[in-house]
């Protein structure tokens, strides 16, 4: 009796207070969008929202692959390199083709190429996969170490030099390479397309089939996952694939949009994919994290960046305020755990009585 | 008074959001004795016991030393007044030593900076000796015993001088052999005129050792008298307010054939010699099987094996007769073993995940096609699971650590069951719960055997081994030392049986 006459008052606030607080990142992308529509000049134009949302998707795309990978109790550092090296396999491919040594080489359509170069990036993912499980690497070392691997062997591959003119030639059918870059379908950037895909996809996995709920249960207790018979080491192989899965696509993306291959190029993307994933409320502790949540963060990240130098802030002041924001998101993060931990608290304490 | 008292609480209530944990209570604690402290989990002990240790404070009521009214903001002020606790979840470092976790915050040094290691190391040496454990200072707590751990948590305590110590069900880890000699290190504290606190769910143990005993329900004091002419009945009155529940109805049914069996289970262990030793056992349909044995007797390690946590352990295992061939502990779910672990904290629930996604973690190929998972059969298969282990919970959704210990344990059988599993097997199912819920637990236990299942369970509780078997096995040492049936099984012989060859905890100095 006593208990319920102290919780009824402050269920109702704190019912709005949660919801508030689970919205956090919505009502900070509409509170940074509506700023700058207000303050820089431009914003609002079509031509910046196409700008803006191709920025944003090559966040979104590694920001997914990382969401995975953070939930799953590990970090994926090499992401970054994989795109660069990812770019340069794209446009030596589109270049060179493969020399076979037979005097001849082997050239490839678009679509080969597009293949061939996830395959790199699914299998340097693999090869992530490999060193934390199988030879019990922690997962912020080994993928250290492919970061550095990967962006040495993007160096070597041109002796740091950049891949110009990558326009294809339409006798190998490669031609059409640039149109992942330029192109549209039914007037949406083909690479917005491409991250709806991975969007749904990553977050189908995630809420709908038994893989996604078993990276959850690894990043939330390893030991009691393996106990109720997940394949722990499977499940993680999965998550890491996956990242440079994403990788590999925005390595393909970003050629493909500059018509040129730098080595370069994702230098530290990895940490603006883990700030994304972060703002969207993803708990680096593991366990915890949504789809959802981290593509809005990346908007929220991309929004501000090119709105700031919309309105002519210096970068070293965008950088600051990129900092000061993935720290208030944090903040705020540990701010509704507390009101939610307290909110299922009490309905449970209602119950036992 | 032969007692004096040391602290008393006046008017105690403890308000947290939405509830209420302690109501107006009056507590005496009377220095040179023990005080017992009893109740279901929820009824305001542990409440009382942080208020007094510092951890919370009173909403509302007043803490008196002596004659003076204090309140402690934190722990460190209350041990200034010489109260020290011992939590039920041990508060240790793996990665330190024995003689680092004992004095931590509070290192032995040389003008503040320099930690006098070899100080620290024969006050250590010396409270051991006290305490009769060979456990050497410079030991790493991570590769001790759970039993061991709770000696040098005690320790602690110790070498802080306290002159209230709370021990929060300090036995629950403690082999038999452990507990007598923590209970003569309290006769010895009591001696000293140390003020002992001592929280359990074992109640003959509390009658056996206290000289004052306190019952909670709810968060009302409805019972404070000094120990003597108190017995188990009593006290099952004022915890749960009516006359004690039985821990289980005996439903008489047949055995059906043998469903698992066991050959020639081996498990060597990091550091050299074998945790499991040539365990061969079988088990039919519908069978209860209780192994007894101390802590370390290599039981867990055992259900371990048996569940595929171990890939190295030699041995065979069957199951309706056929070999189990498959290494992998999802393989093993596959052919019927499901295992409710001891450790429900770390290694039986994910406790960011909601109830709902805990309980399916093993099943959820039941609700796929494809890869598609249908989470509207989830939802029903949870809801039906709810109600038949009349688990009380506010919603699924909630996550599974705002549950008492009682519906966790609940929450991890339903997972077990949801695989459909033939053999089950339990490490110390009641570990940690209250006493309704224990018996709830035990209900549910024989209403499975009934049903035709197959039972592993292992306990250091002797009632409820002999209560709750059909037939007894009693570990040692990693090996089976004794089998009894429940016509033959007798207090004595378990635990004649569970000392053979134990060397590590009855050979120094264990009187007869």
């Amino acid at each position: 009796m006593a208990d319920q006459t102290i919780a009824a008052p402050s269920s109702s606030s704190t019912d709005a207070l949660l919801i508030l607080l689970k919205a956090r990142t919505f009502i900070a992308l509409i509170l940074v969008f509506v700023f700058f529509a207000v303050y820089a000049p431009n914003f609002l134009s079509t031509a910046n929202m196409v700008i803006m949302s191709k920025h944003v998707a090559l966040n979104a795309f590694l920001a997914i692959g990382m969401t995975f990978v953070i939930v799953s109790g590990g970090i994926d550092l090499s992401v970054g390199s994989i795109v660069g090296l990812c770019g340069m396999v794209t446009g030596y491919l589109l270049l060179n083709g493969i020399d076979i040594g037979l005097g001849w080489s082997l050239q490839f359509n678009t679509l080969e190429i597009c293949l061939i170069v996830i395959l790199v990036g699914v299998a340097i993912g693999a090869i992530n996969g490999f060193l934390i499980t199988t030879l019990n690497v922690a997962p912020f070392i080994a993928t250290l170490g492919t970061l550095y691997v990967a962006r040495g062997a993007a160096m070597l591959s041109s002796d740091g030099r950049t891949f110009p003119n990558l326009n294809g030639n339409a006798e190998y059918g490669s031609d059409t390479f640039r149109w992942i870059g330029t192109g549209e379908i039914l007037g949406i950037p083909v690479s917005i397309c491409m991250l709806i895909v991975v969007g749904l996809l990553a977050a189908y996995i995630a809420t709908r089939t038994p893989l996604g709920r078993h990276i959850y249960a690894v990043g939330g207790n390893e030991r009691a996952a393996g106990l109720s018979g997940i394949r722990v080491n499977r499940t993680k192989y999965f998550v890491y694939i996956f990242s440079g899965f994403c990788a590999a696509l925005v390595g393909i993306i970003i050629s493909s949009q500059l018509v040129a291959a730098h080595p370069a190029t994702g230098d530290t993307f990895e940490l603006n994919a883990i700030a994304a994933a972060v703002l969207g409320g993803t708990s680096m502790s593991g366990g915890r994290g949504r789809i959802g949540g981290t593509i809005i963060g990346a908007f929220v990240i991309g929004v501000l960046s090119d709105g700031l130098v919309m309105m002519g802030v210096s970068s070293f002041w965008q950088t600051v305020i990129k900092g000061l924001v993935i720290i208030a998101a944090v903040v705020i993060d540990q701010a509704q755990q507390r009101v939610q931990a307290r909110v299922a608290l009490q309905a449970q304490a209602a119950i036992d009585k | 008074m032969k007692h004096p008292i040391g602290l008393s609480i006046r008017n105690g209530t403890k308000v947290y959001p939405g509830t209420i944990a302690l109501s107006d209570a009056d507590f005496d604690l009377h220095l040179g004795a023990v005080n017992v402290l009893v109740g279901e989990n929820g009824a305001g002990k542990s409440t009382m016991m942080k208020v007094i240790a510092g951890v919370e404070q009173l909403t509302d009521g007043k803490i008196f030393v002596g004659d003076e009214q204090v309140t402690f903001k934190t722990t460190e002020e209350a041990a200034r007044y010489g109260i020290g606790i011992v939590f039920q979840e041990l508060n240790l470092f793996p990665n330190l030593t024995v003689a680092e976790n004992i004095f931590i915050a509070r290192e032995k040094t040389r003008g503040h900076i320099d930690i006098d290691k070899n100080a620290q190391r024969e006050r250590t040496r010396a409270l051991m000796e006290r305490l009769e454990q060979d456990i050497d200072p410079d030991d790493l707590v991570g590769d001790l015993r759970v039993g061991q751990q709770q000696i040098v948590e005690i320790a602690k305590s110790l070498a802080h001088n306290a002159r209230i110590l709370i021990l929060d069900e300090p036995t629950s880890a403690l082999s038999a052999a452990e507990v007598e000699i923590l209970f003569r290190v309290i006769y010895d504290l009591k001696s000293d005129g140390v003020g002992i606190v001592y929280i359990s769910h074992r109640l003959e143990e509390l009658i056996k050792i206290g000289d004052y005993i306190t019952v909670l329900r709810d968060g009302v004091i409805t019972g404070a008298r000094s120990m003597e002419g108190v017995d188990v009945d009593w006290i099952v009155r004022n915890m749960i307010g009516e006359s004690g529940k039985d821990f289980a109805k005996e439903i008489e049914h047949p055995f059906g054939e043998e469903v698992f069996r066991a050959e020639h289970v081996s498990l060597g262990s990091s550091g050299g010699g074998l945790l499991v030793d040539d365990v061969s056992l079988s088990l039919k349909h519908g069978e209860i099987l209780g192994i007894y044995g101390l802590m370390g007797a290599g039981r867990s390690e055992f259900l371990e094996c048996a569940i595929g946590r171990h890939p190295q352990a030699m041995g065979k295992l069957f199951i309706d007769g056929e070999l189990l061939s498959e290494k992998t502990v999802a393989g093993r779910i596959k052919r019927g073993l499901a295992l409710i672990p001891e450790d429900r904290k770390n290694d039986g629930l994910v406790q960011i995940l909601s109830i709902r996604e805990n309980m399916t973690l093993s099943s959820l190929m039941q609700f796929t096609r494809g890869f598609h998972m249908s989470l509207a059969r989830e939802k029903s298969t949870v809801a039906d699971f709810v109600k038949r282990m009349t688990i009380k919970i506010a919603s699924p959704e909630n996550a599974v650590s705002s549950l008492s210990g009682g519906n966790q344990q609940k929450v991890v059988i339903s997972k077990a069951l949801m695989t459909g599993p033939k053999v089950l097997l339990m490490d110390e199912p009641s570990r940690g719960i209250d006493i309704g819920a224990k018996a709830e637990v035990f209900r549910v236990m024989r209403k499975l055997a009934a049903e035709g299942l197959g039972i592993i369970f292992v306990t250091s509780d002797l009632d409820e081994v002999m209560s709750l078997s059909d037939r007894i096995l009693v570990m040692s040492n990693g090996r089976i030392t004794g089998e009894f049936d429940r016509e033959t099984a007798t207090n004595g012989a378990l635990v004649e049986a569970s000392a053979i060859g134990h060397t590590t905890t009855t050979d120094n100095k264990e009187p007869a």
